[in-house]
This record gives C-alpha cells, structure tokens and sequence, in this order.
C-alpha cells in the first residue's frame, strides 16, 4: 500500500515536471518512435535483397519485431536506468535514497520512470495486430492470455538483466558504462535464433537471454518450430522470474559496496 | 598555446585508461556484435553469392572494419556538451581563453586514440581470428585508410557538436540526441552499406554527409572502390569537413545570445 501510493505520488511529480517541457515531451515521443521505426527499416531494407531469412518471411521477421517493441516500450518506462552510474554514484546521490525508508531499487526506478516509451508498446501492438491478420492467424482466447504472460515475462527478464547491468557500477565506477554496448545485443533476440552459429545462439538464449524478449515467445503464435522455438516460449515466464532474482541479488549484494561520493 | 590543446588530449586519454576495465568487456561485446552481423549477413545471403555489389567476403569485412571504425570515431561530445548547456557550466568556459568546441574537440580526441589502441586495434585481432575476414594487403591502402578514418571522427564530431549545441535552443534535447545516434548509424552504413537501400535512399545519401563517416571509407578498405575513386572519396569527406563548420560557427555564434541556464 505504501509502495503504491508513492508510485501514485511520483507519478504526479512526473506529470508537473512534465508540463514545464511541454514540447520536449512530445519531442521525445517522436524520437522514440522514429527509433523504433529505423529498426524497422533494417528489415524491410533487408527483405528486399532476399525472400527468407533462415526460413522465415518478411511478415513473419515483422511480427516478432511488433512483439518485441511492446515489452521493451514497458520496460523502457519503468527502467529508465541508462543514467544511474552518472547520477547516483559520481553524483552521490544515492546517499540520499538510502536514507529513506522505501526499497532503494524502487526508488530509483521512480525518479526515473519515462512513460513515453509506452507508446512504442502501443505501435509495437499495432504492428502485430496488422501482420497477425496479414499472417491469417487464428485468435483465441487462449493467445490473449499467452500475450500477457510473455510480455510480463519478457519485462521481467529485461528488468533483471539491467538491474544486474547496472549494479555494475557499484564495482566499477566508469563513467561510459557497458549498457550501451548492451544495447545493440538485444537487438539480435529479435532475428530469427536459428541463423546464429550455437555459441551466440547459447549466449542469447541462456546467458543473455534476449532471444526470450523476442523470437521466442512469439515463434509460439507464429507457430515456428526451427530448434524447438516454439516450445521454448512456455519457459518464458520462468525464465523472467530467475533472471530477476539474479539481478536483484547482484543489486543487493552491490549497495553494500556502495560507498557515498564527496560532493 | 598549443601545448595547452594537446594536454586535453592526453588528460582524456589518461581518464579513459583510469577506467579501462570497461573495454575489456567491451571488445567482447564487439566481437559478439560482428559475430552476430556475420550471421546475419550469411542468412540474408542465403545462396546468393552477391548482393547490393558485395560478395559474402566483402561483406563480413566490411562488418568488421566499420565496427571497429566506430569504436574510433565514436563520442558522446554531443550529450557532454549537451549537459554542460544545461548544468550551466559552459558559462565558465565561454570566460576562459580557450576555444571551447576545440577543446571538445581534443577531448573526442583522446577518447578515440584511446580506444583505437586499447580497443580497435585488440578487437580487430580476435575478430580476425574468428571470423573471415580479408584484410588488404596493399600498404598504401591502409595508410589511406588512416587518413580517412581521422576525417570520420572529424565530421562524426562535427554532427556531435551541432547535436549538442542544439541544447541553447530547446531546453531538454535527450531525445534528439538518441534520434541522432540512430540516424547517424543508419545512414553512416554502419548497419546496411549504403548500396543496399533502396533507389531513392541511395540517391538522398549521396547528397548527405552520414555515408563519408562510415560507408565511403568502409569501400575504399575492403577493396570495392579503388585507384582514383578511392582519392575522389577522400576529397568529399574534406569537403563534408570544411562544410560543416559552416553551420557549428553560425549555431556558436547565435547560442552566444540565447544561453539560458537552469537552475545551477
């Protein structure tokens, strides 16, 4: 109850600061949607040189990107850490969210959130919806709940990700950070797996398991089975829930190493 | 004078070695991301043995030269000075006798050479070993490709600084920014040569400075453009430099008038 009411507060602090940079958060929007559509164009650039990629279509590629978009646009909002080396720990300014009484993480995770990015969700729906149809793939009942626990678990399993990510900088204090560098490995979760020689494929399947944001949980609605992708989907949700425990275990080991910054 | 330019450099490039531990980790990652461009690319190929004028060959070096190249001319001087507009510490630089860009400049500077020992020249190494990649054999290409490459930090910096510079005008630039980044990825041909966009994106390019920063200099090394096209190259990307400082003057001049500081 706490928890959510200052969820609730912090969401109004983000509204009122908001209101003052009006035009940058539309600004914002758009460039998070022109991001999203330039990765879109590498497929489409692609599937003009060749019919399939490792066996699977352009509609299909296209799908798996629009699953992709929506749990990263979730994440995007409530794991705005990119800053949190550069802020809480050069800056010091995580002396100040230790010493109150919510969970640290969780404050963090508060003063950063950035509800623009949901609405590369909401594109990323749209585009699904639109090559679902154009796929001719049934809907059930069944694949709306199927949805909701693959995205829950793709959150889950960025969530954990960079929370272990970042609490990186609880050890090392540099200042330009491997999330960057990070960033364009997850990219590659969203290809078709099968292309991928078995050492990246084993990398982004159960080391960084990017390829569990992607191509695998929505190879179970595209119904492909190339190296038992499709039943790797159920495993989905269970892999979210180990990858953030191992991140909130580093993260908690880590601010016991946290040691504040003179100002 | 000078001298007090060339300590920027080097005080960068000691600042960086203070925190090397972080390109340990990330040559692998370099390593992972050509690896998983050179499958990629293999799958596209499919049974192709050419496309967008590039064979397999080709492609998996042009790969592995353009990433290695971006470590080099790679920066973040445009969220830098991004963030110094807005914490208000570019007021003390104007007062000081030095150029400000310039010194960005030397920073970016520092930054790169870093990397390029530390990070380009050991990543190249591995990614030799592991994947097939054919490097030239011709000395005199190489060192062109030297040249080249400092003119990519050069005009990669100059979109930085006017990227950055823009934060004088709009209060929270963040956004353009990541936007930015992406475009010059893009459209420098890091992610696709230039080649395989389709007709009329190939055609815009041309007219744009993005594919003298990656692309041209990419070609020139793996062999596709050659003998006097290859200098022709080298000229447009002097041009693309000389142009640009055009409009990072004319923003200086005009963000003079309009810093606004928040706060601080």
């Amino acid at each position: 109850m706490f928890y959510a009411s200052l969820c609730w507060e912090y969401m109004k602090n983000y509204a009122k600061t908001r209101l003052t940079y009006r035009l940058d958060f539309w600004i914002e929007v758009l460039s998070d949607l022109m991001f999203q559509a330039l990765n879109l164009i590498f497929i489409l650039i692609v599937f003009r040189h060749t019919p399939t990629l490792g066996g699977w279509s352009e509609a299909e590629v296209v799908f798996v990107y629009g699953f992709f978009m929506v749990p990263y646009g979730i994440f995007g909002t409530f794991f705005n850490l990119w800053n949190f080396s550069e802020r809480y720990i050069v800056k010091g300014e995580m002396d100040r969210v230790l010493t109150r009484p919510a969970y640290n993480l969780y404050q963090i995770l508060l003063e950063n959130m950035d509800p623009p990015s949901l609405f590369g969700s909401v594109v990323g729906g749209i585009i699904m919806a639109v090559s679902w149809s154009s796929l001719g793939l049934p809907f059930e009942a069944l694949d709306a709940l199927m949805l909701v626990i693959f995205v829950i678990g793709a959150v889950l399993i960025y969530a954990g990700l960079y929370t272990a990510l970042t609490a990186i900088s609880f050890y090392s204090d540099a200042p330009t950070g491997i999330l960057p560098l990070m960033y364009n490995i997850q990219n590659y979760g969203r290809y078709p797996v099968n292309i991928y020689n078995k050492t990246i494929r084993f990398l982004l399947t159960w080391i960084l398991p990017f390829a569990f944001v992607g191509v695998i949980p929505a190879s179970y609605f595209l119904d492909r089975n190339e190296d038992g992708l499709s039943s790797l989907a159920l495993l989905t949700p269970l892999v979210g829930i180990v990858v953030l425990s191992i991140g909130l275990f580093v993260w908690n080991r880590g601010i016991k190493r946290y040691r504040g910054a003179g100002s | 004078m000078a001298s007090a330019y060339l300590d920027f450099i080097r005080i960068r490039f000691l600042t960086m070695l203070a925190y090397r531990v972080n390109y340990y980790s990330g040559i692998a990652i370099y390593a992972i991301n050509i690896g998983a461009y050179y499958f990629l690319w293999k799958a596209i190929y499919g049974t192709q043995t050419e496309l967008g004028g590039f064979t397999l060959a080709q492609m998996t070096t042009y790969v592995a030269v353009s990433w290695m190249a971006r470590a080099f001319y790679f920066n973040n001087l445009d969220r830098e000075i991004a963030n110094e507009i807005r914490d208000g510490s570019v007021a003390i630089q104007f007062i000081r006798p030095y150029s400000y860009l310039f010194v960005k400049l030397m920073q970016g500077l520092g930054e790169g050479l870093f990397r390029l020992l530390l990070f380009m020249v050991p990543g190249m190494i591995i990614v030799c070993l592991l994947f097939p990649v054919h490097l030239p054999t011709d000395p005199g290409v190489w060192v062109l490709y030297l040249v080249m490459l400092v003119l990519s930090f050069l005009i990669n910096t100059q979109l930085n600084m006017l990227a950055g510079l823009f934060a004088f005008f709009v209060e929270n630039n963040e956004g353009m920014l990541r936007m930015k980044r992406v475009l010059v990825d893009l459209f420098s041909g890091v992610i696709i040569p230039i080649s395989f966009f389709p007709g009329w994106l190939e055609a815009t390019m041309k007219w744009l400075p993005f594919q003298a920063i990656t692309y041209l200099p990419s070609s020139v090394f793996t062999g596709r453009t050659a003998g006097e096209e290859a200098f022709r190259v080298l000229g447009l990307q002097v041009v693309w430099f000389l142009a640009l400082i055009i409009p990072i003057a004319w923003v200086w001049r005009q963000a003079r008038y309009r810093l606004f500081v928040q706060g601080g």
